[in-house]
């Protein structure tokens, strides 16, 4: 009876997928040296887009590019919400094991970094493909390698970039300069926040338990470690090649000493950490912390303007600068609506849908095309608004500090949680 | 004929992708799983996972909670249910317990966290005024090291679980004669209860126990909002490392996995341990003639015990609410500066889509499990014998969703099956079968079976008996296993990414996406969204047998 059992499962499977399997063919490869016959094939299409979704403001803006997809182009954009981009990685990887190698279920992945450099190096993405979309020449790569770099790999056209992220700090200032009748004015010190690193220890000193990062292995977590061994490494030279090539231990020395010394004056005494950036955030609302920083240097005016930060909200960036990256879309290697995925790609870097996605209103996320060489009228669509007091200034982003190569921030989340984890 | 082959069909059709599910954690936890470039067998992983800081801690919570929570909750459930008399208090209580076990297990740990943390509702209602704190102090409340804030939030929803389980049980017992006739040899009512009912009760209530040990040793989410951070359970770990963009960890992962699957095993055993253990010292208790002896004690404790928890979530939900309106709202302040209806109004035209999706996909996958279910019990019944490998009903329930929903996922692209919407009811239908199994299995198999032999001897056939005699006697069993089914169904958000490939959009993977943006505002707004569809589930399980059953006081089931 037993031994039966195997054989009428795989019957009862077949027939089911008999029932229901589509016999989609693999879908034909577009040619990426005719844009037009791209266009062409993608009418019609349907663009599974999966991205984070967490912020409802992105959706938004994710909602409005599948209008303007379906008005302009045809094309049906579909935007997977994701709590996190590796679920997606997950759903490529099952599908390549599975051998489904021309019907995926994803055609285009918001990522970079790390889930970059990993689905590149086990060949899950399509590609070269960049140079074929017309928008990509105005970011003009070669002036700004930054948007075919990603955290010092090249991306050899396997990805799009689309927008960019800076590490950008943010506080209370009504708190800060004590002007409040109900908080404790009694400092001129505290008047400006910590603009280094070093300062930040002092700042953290004098307020104890009202700074934190989030727990490593967090992304923003991780990317405060980088910031901190940045400026506290004697050379950093080392940092832009892999870790494998240096001494791991002296480089990151000092910075050890410094956590070892910041720790004790964070918030709940660095026994325990944020979650995440959001948490971060979270915590900035509800007056547990008085300094924070985020990726996202809209997020403080986004924030204000949802009501999760007062209005005195500030934001600013370490004089020195703060480690910045560029986020792409990528297309997975099987997706059957490459045609589709590659208007979309271009459509994300025309300067409309650039403008608008910078636009405070609409999400604030910074453009990566190169604004000086477009023609006037372009160009004033991306004047930056700066009603919002908590905005930071734009020329502020301009001190950008490169990420360090990939394999850095696996050691330092290594090294971090074995020295820091139960304790 | 048919039904006879039910139980092989059943265990066919689920226990198939489960072990395929399963093997697609073990092979990579040895190594292999080509697609990443694993091609040979090793115990690599296993000594990386044995490397990792903090691995002994993560597991010793992971199973204090899975034992601690479910003996409180238990404690709690079986106290109450001994000393509730018909009070007011009583009757509220009774009725609380659906809108609880409605409110999903993260937004009852948002509640809690909303609540107690430093600058929660608690906090703000005694400042500045009783405390002088200006600020939210500085303290260690929520995701404490020990896991005290993790056990408490996973109480507040495994107590109204066992609650349920246990109401929908007892009409079976027929607790109040028991009682009656305790109560005239002179025991006091409280321990009327506990030595006359409650040896009989928990026979009935094991599997529902059995799963609150799994769920609370292995739950991701909660744990999460309040569980531990350095380091967090062994099953955020695992959640970490698959979710790690360096995909060598995943097999790390699935090494944790197996780990988990362990520890879950462990605290499984230890509480059948404790059993043999509470079966031997209870019997002298049992039968030892004493009366009276801490009757005041119990009842209060158990009464206490169930008003803390009860109130707590209610606050929470309460926290929830206030914050979905709530516009900037600075510490110490008890109430929002402003009021905003702007987060419902960017919510509710993004409801239509999930809402639908989420009940077709709850409504079929419920109703197939309840059909699956019944088949088998009735087939059991009628061969007379216990079917050997059903247990293995339960596995969706021990293996960690995320390790095992990945070999699904395999699996059915192996297959080709493309069917989204097919294959997010399947899924669902693994998760929710051992629920509604759990829920009506005991009693099912309880059921008295002098009112069958009676209707036989009344030369009714099975069939009729079946449809006309143990049925409706079981219906308040049977609406309350379709009501929890539909809320497990409801809540799941990984079987519903994967399969669906993201394709089908419900309340639940909204819900989860929005909550990793961490904005508290949102996260309220779509909590409550996600507690309203279970709760209406509940409710039609509460109502309909009294409405169906007006005049009949005995038939009216669950209070």
């Amino acid at each position: 009876m037993l031994q039966y059992r195997p054989a009428r499962l795989t019957t009862a499977l077949t027939c089911v997928s008999l029932g229901l399997a589509s016999a989609t063919p693999l879908a034909a490869s577009p040619n990426l040296d005719d844009w037009q016959a791209v266009r062409e094939q993608a009418r019609g299409q349907t663009v599974y887009w999966n991205a984070w979704g967490g912020d409802t403001r992105t959706n938004g803006y994710i909602a409005w590019v599948a209008e303007r997809m379906a008005e302009d182009h045809g094309v049906e954009v579909v935007h997977v919400k994701l709590d996190d981009t590796s679920t997606a990685v997950s759903r490529v990887i099952a599908e390549k094991a599975a051998n489904n190698l021309g019907d995926g279920s994803i055609d285009l992945i918001w990522l970079n970094g790390e889930n970059f450099a990993a689905m590149r190096e086990h060949e899950l993405l399509y590609g070269p493909f960049t140079e074929a979309l017309p928008n990509f020449a105005l970011t003009r790569p070669a002036d700004n390698p930054e948007v075919i770099t990603d955290f010092t790999l090249p991306t050899e056209g396997f990805e799009s970039p689309w927008g960019k992220a800076q590490i950008t700090f943010y506080y209370d200032s009504h708190e800060l300069r004590g002007d409040s009748d109900e908080l404790r004015g009694d400092s001129q010190e505290v008047e400006n926040p910590p603009g280094s690193i070093e300062a930040l220890l002092d700042w953290s000193r004098a307020n104890p338990g009202r700074f934190s990062y989030p727990r490593i292995p967090d992304f923003t977590g991780s990317t405060f470690l980088k910031q901190a061994l940045i400026a506290l490494a004697d050379d950093r030279q080392p940092l832009y090649a892999p870790v494998e090539e240096s001494d791991f231990a002296t480089i990151t020395a000092p910075l050890w000493d410094y956590l070892d010394a910041l720790h004790p004056h964070l918030w709940r005494g660095g026994r325990q950490f944020p979650n995440s950036g959001p948490e971060l955030r979270s915590l900035m609302g509800a007056g547990e912390l008085s300094l924070a920083f985020t990726f996202y240097p809209s997020e403080p005016a986004a924030a204000v303007a949802d009501f999760e930060l007062p209005a005195s909200t500030r934001s600013y960036v370490l004089n020195d600068g703060t480690l910045g990256n560029v986020h792409f879309v990528a297309i997975p290697f099987n997706s059957p609506n490459k045609a589709g995925a590659l208007v979309l790609a271009d459509f994300l870097l025309s300067p409309e849908a650039q403008a608008h996605k910078q636009d405070l209103a609409v999400w604030g996320d910074r453009t990566v095309l190169d604004v000086a060489h477009l023609d006037d009228a372009t160009r004033r669509r991306f004047t930056i608004d700066a009603d919002s007091p908590a905005m930071l200034p734009p020329e502020a982003l301009s001190r950008t500090l490169p990420e360090p190569h990939p394999s850095w921030m696996t050691a330092l989340q290594e090294a971090w949680q074995a020295r820091y984890v139960a304790q | 004929m048919l039904l006879r082959l039910m139980p092989t069909v059943v265990l066919a059709l689920l226990a198939g992708p489960i072990l395929a599910g399963v093997a697609m954690v073990l092979l990579p936890a040895f190594g292999h799983l080509p697609a990443l470039g694993g091609e040979t067998f090793s115990l690599a992983p296993w000594r990386e996972l044995l490397d990792q800081p903090g691995l002994a801690r993560s597991v010793s919570i992971s199973l204090a909670s899975g034992l601690i929570t479910t003996a409180l909750s238990l404690a709690a459930v079986l106290l109450f249910l001994a000393a509730a008399a018909d009070t007011r208090l009583d009757r509220w209580l009774h009725r609380a317990v659906s809108p609880l076990l409605a409110l999903p297990h993260a937004a009852a740990a948002f509640g809690l966290a909303f609540l107690v943390a430093p600058s929660g509702l608690l906090a703000r209602l005694f400042s500045p005024g009783l405390t002088g704190w200006e600020r939210p102090p500085d303290l260690l409340i929520v995701q404490d090291p020990w896991g005290l804030g993790l056990m408490a939030g996973l109480v507040i929803k495994e107590i109204p679980f066992l609650m349920l389980m246990s109401l929908a049980a007892l009409p079976q017992l027929d607790a109040p004669r028991r009682v009656a006739l305790a109560r005239s040899l002179g025991y006091r009512p409280t321990i009327a209860w506990l030595k006359g009912v409650a040896p009989a009760l928990y026979p009935l209530i094991r599997l529902p126990v059995y799963a609150v040990i799994a769920f609370a040793s292995s739950v991701v989410d909660v744990a999460m909002i309040l569980g531990p951070t350095l380091p967090p359970t062994l099953a955020v770990s695992i959640l970490e490392w698959f979710h790690d963009p360096d995909l060598e960890k995943r097999f790390l992962a699935s090494a944790g996995a197996m780990l988990q699957l362990g520890v879950t095993l462990t605290a499984l055993l230890v509480w059948w341990g404790l059993e043999c253990l509470a079966r031997r010292l209870g019997r002298g208790w049992v039968v030892n003639g004493r009366r009276r002896g801490g009757e005041h004690w119990l009842s209060l404790t158990g009464r206490g015990f169930l008003v803390i928890t009860t109130l707590t979530a209610g606050l929470g939900l309460g926290g929830l609410a206030l914050y979905s309106v709530a516009g900037f709202w600075r510490f110490p302040e008890t109430l929002p500066t402003t009021l905003t209806l702007g987060h419902w109004q960017t919510a509710l035209p993004l409801l239509g889509g999930p809402v639908t999706n989420t009940l077709i996909i709850a409504a079929s996958a419920t109703l197939l499990a309840m059909l699956l279910t019944l088949a088998t019990l009735e087939s059991e019944q009628r061969s007379g014998r216990r079917i050997a490998g059903l247990s293995l009903l339960y596995l969706p329930l021990i293996v960690p969703q995320i390790a095992f929903l990945f070999g699904l996922v395999v699996l059915m692209e192996t297959l080709g099956i493309r069917a989204r919407l097919a294959l997010v009811i399947l899924a669902h239908l693994l998760f929710v079968l051992p629920y509604t199994f759990l829920s009506m299995a005991e009693s099912y198999r309880c059921f008295d079976p002098r009112w069958t032999r009676l209707a036989l001897t009344l030369g009714h056939s099975p069939n009729a008996i079946f449809w006309r005699v143990r049925l409706p006697m079981l219906l308040a069993s049977l609406l309350t296993a379709a009501a929890v089914g539909m809320a497990v169904s409801i809540g799941q958000y990984l079987p519903t990414l994967l399969l669906g490939a993201g394709r089908i959009a419900t309340v639940t993977t909204e819900a989860v996406s929005l909550a990793s943006g961490g904005n508290r505002r949102v996260i309220g707004v779509w909590a409550l969204v996600q507690a309203a569809l279970p709760l209406l589930g509940f409710i039609i399980a509460m109502g309909l047998p009294r409405l169906l059953w007006s005049n009949r006081r005995g038939m009216q089931g669950a209070p």
